[in-house]
């Protein structure tokens, strides 16, 4: 209080309608940064607890099955055998094969509702539209892949196998639920996250940028292929990952669409699982031993997610200063 | 070099009238470009000399209700003729913008993009080197070709967008208010170079500062704006060399604008 009295009586008392900020406001500027203070730490900590009851409730079962869980492919209740290798197989390769899909398809569209394809109002409409595909539950995706989907791919599927079945993606039959249907679904479920943040990335590139290209004589196709793409590189690739993040940690639709086997196979048309699937659907009837392992199980994806998800943070973060002006 | 040759008029462009949508921009202006000479726009803001200069090489043509109507002859063709490409023309006709606009890629990258857009099949360093001396910029970059394009200083960027639209060797540069973001050092080197660049090619550059058009400009046009018609149209008053249009100017319009009555 004292400081403040002196601050003030330097101030001279000249004529003038500029006033000093009331003790009132004071206060509440302190009380405000406070809180926001106390929220930020408050999310730290949770995930800090969260992080550390899934840890602690999977200890028992680090410990008693080490490192060999993660690469076994036996699931034996009766015995106490386990291993989830089929499920971090399936978990990568499904997200990997949503992420090229969704990948290609997101860029696509994010290129061609941002270069001047179409009227303005019209890329306001169709950017909107994409972005409602995120508001659609994952359990109806599920539904959708199961009725619509899985029959509308059944004939090509076919026709793959018999014609290709030499090649490693089709060597298995097509029985419906399995990885294609799975990353499909995944790459639609994706897709308005990607789209969106590189639509963002692509309105960002400078008009001069695109001014200095067209000036060098490139067509349209050249000044995006050579000059804006490039420039948008680091948003577009923050975009990927966070496809990715939100593809590694999806669950519902996968468990109704993956087939639940635990099967390591390249094939396209094998039935596969993901850690999220076996989570959500072994926990009902997990007994305690069962209980440390999905515990185990979980930490794994959660530690592929979050790391995933930090290393976008960081791509994101240092493109941005250097693409950035000085 | 004989005077003949320097009389040679590389570029003749004869914007009759030049429309944005229905806003008659600029209208009956004559302004002959001179191989091997340094030919400056100059006039108060909204005058058109910008746009005239863009529409050298079709710059323009990327806004939408951009039309033109008149011609540019260059060499024995109209720039403006239906079954020219624009993209070709810019190719030919280089272009320096008011802000550098290096791209985000190495200085390498930069300078060599036109040479690869236009499929250079020769030695790529040395004409990278080439360029980079041409823009004064070699001695300071040479050591961190790497390095991005946008790490550089102002004037750097500026010098690399100039060596970058050199490098493919176009007949003709135009350099819009090309020293405007800059320093007054920078500026001076921007200057020089322009001085030097002339031996080699033809060059328009459009200023806001009468100072610099004295400094670097062989022949000065001065453009103003028509308020009359209801809009804001700019025209050409008058064209000549640089001395001549400064010392003994013609219509009294010019005589006020060097004068600073309007600005």
């Amino acid at each position: 209080m004292a400081a403040e009295n002196r601050e003030e009586s330097i101030l001279p008392h000249a004529e003038t309608l500029a006033a000093p900020p009331t003790t009132v406001d004071k206060i509440f500027d302190k009380c405000f940064r406070t809180l926001t203070l106390v929220f930020t730490w408050a999310t730290v900590l949770l995930l800090a607890f969260i992080v550390f009851r899934i840890g602690g409730q999977a200890l028992p079962a680090i410990k008693e099955y080490g490192l060999g869980l993660l690469v076994s492919s036996d699931w034996d209740v009766n015995n106490n055998q386990f291993g989830i290798w089929p499920q971090i197989w399936g978990t990568l390769y499904s997200s990997l094969l949503a992420l090229v899909l969704g990948g290609f398809f997101g860029i696509t569209i994010a290129i061609f509702l941002t270069q001047d394809f179409l009227p303005h109002k019209l890329e306001i409409i169709l950017k909107n539209i994409v972005e409602l595909l995120a508001a659609i539950p994952s359990v109806v995706y599920g539904l959708w892949g199961i009725y619509v989907l899985i029959p509308i791919l059944q004939p090509t599927a076919d026709k793959l196998h018999s014609s290709f079945g030499w090649f490693p993606l089709f060597s298995t039959s097509f029985s419906g639920f399995g990885m294609f249907s799975a990353a499909l679904v995944l790459s639609i479920m994706i897709l308005p996250t990607i789209a969106a943040i590189s639509q963002d990335a692509l309105r960002a590139v400078p008009g001069k940028t695109k001014e200095a290209a067209f000036g060098m004589g490139t067509t349209r196709w050249e000044a995006i292929l050579r000059v804006i793409l490039p420039t948008a590189s680091g948003g577009i690739s923050g975009a990927l990952v966070l496809g990715l993040g939100r593809a590694l940690g999806e669950t519902m639709a996968l468990a109704m669409l993956v087939g639940n086997s635990a099967t390591v196979s390249l094939s396209l048309f094998s039935p596969a699982s993901t850690l999220a699937a076996l989570l959500a659907l072994n926990f009902p009837e997990a007994d305690l031993n069962q209980t440390g392992v999905l515990m185990y199980a979980a930490c794994t994806l959660l530690l592929i997610t979050l790391v995933v998800n930090m290393l976008g943070t960081l791509i994101i973060s240092t493109t941005t200063t250097k693409g950035g002006e000085r | 070099m004989n005077t003949l040759l320097q009389d040679d008029i590389i570029l003749d462009c004869r914007a009759d009238k030049i429309f944005y949508s229905d806003f008659l921009a600029v209208r009956d202006s004559h302004v002959p470009i001179r191989k091997n000479q340094i030919t400056g726009f100059i006039g108060p803001s909204g005058c058109g000399k910008s746009t005239v200069l863009r529409s050298i090489n079709r710059m323009n043509d990327l806004i939408r209700g951009f039309k033109f109507f008149g011609s540019i002859q260059f060499h024995t063709m109209d720039i403006y003729n239906k079954k020219v490409d624009p993209v070709a023309v810019r190719r030919n006709i280089g272009m320096v913008f008011q802000q550098p606009n290096p791209f985000a890629m190495s200085i390498y990258e930069n300078v060599a993009f036109g040479l690869r857009l236009n499929r250079f099949k020769g030695d790529m360093d040395n004409q990278v080197e080439k360029a980079l001396r041409g823009g004064a910029l070699w001695d300071e970059v040479k050591d961190k070709l790497k390095k991005s394009g946008l790490s550089l200083s102002g004037g750097q960027q500026q010098r690399l967008c100039i060596a970058r639209a050199i490098a493919t060797e176009p007949q003709v540069l135009l350099m819009d208010e090309p020293c405007s973001a800059l320093d007054p050092i920078a500026t001076r080197q921007i200057e020089e170079l322009m001085l030097k660049l002339k031996e080699r090619f033809t060059v328009c550059i459009v200023t806001h500062n009468m100072q610099q058009a004295q400094r670097v400009a062989d022949q000065t046009a001065f453009f103003s704006v028509d308020l009359s018609i209801g809009g804001r149209t700019g025209y050409l008053v008058e064209m000549a060399a640089t001395k001549e249009l400064f010392s003994n100017p013609q219509e009294q319009l010019t005589k006020e604008y060097l004068h600073g009555d309007f600005s």
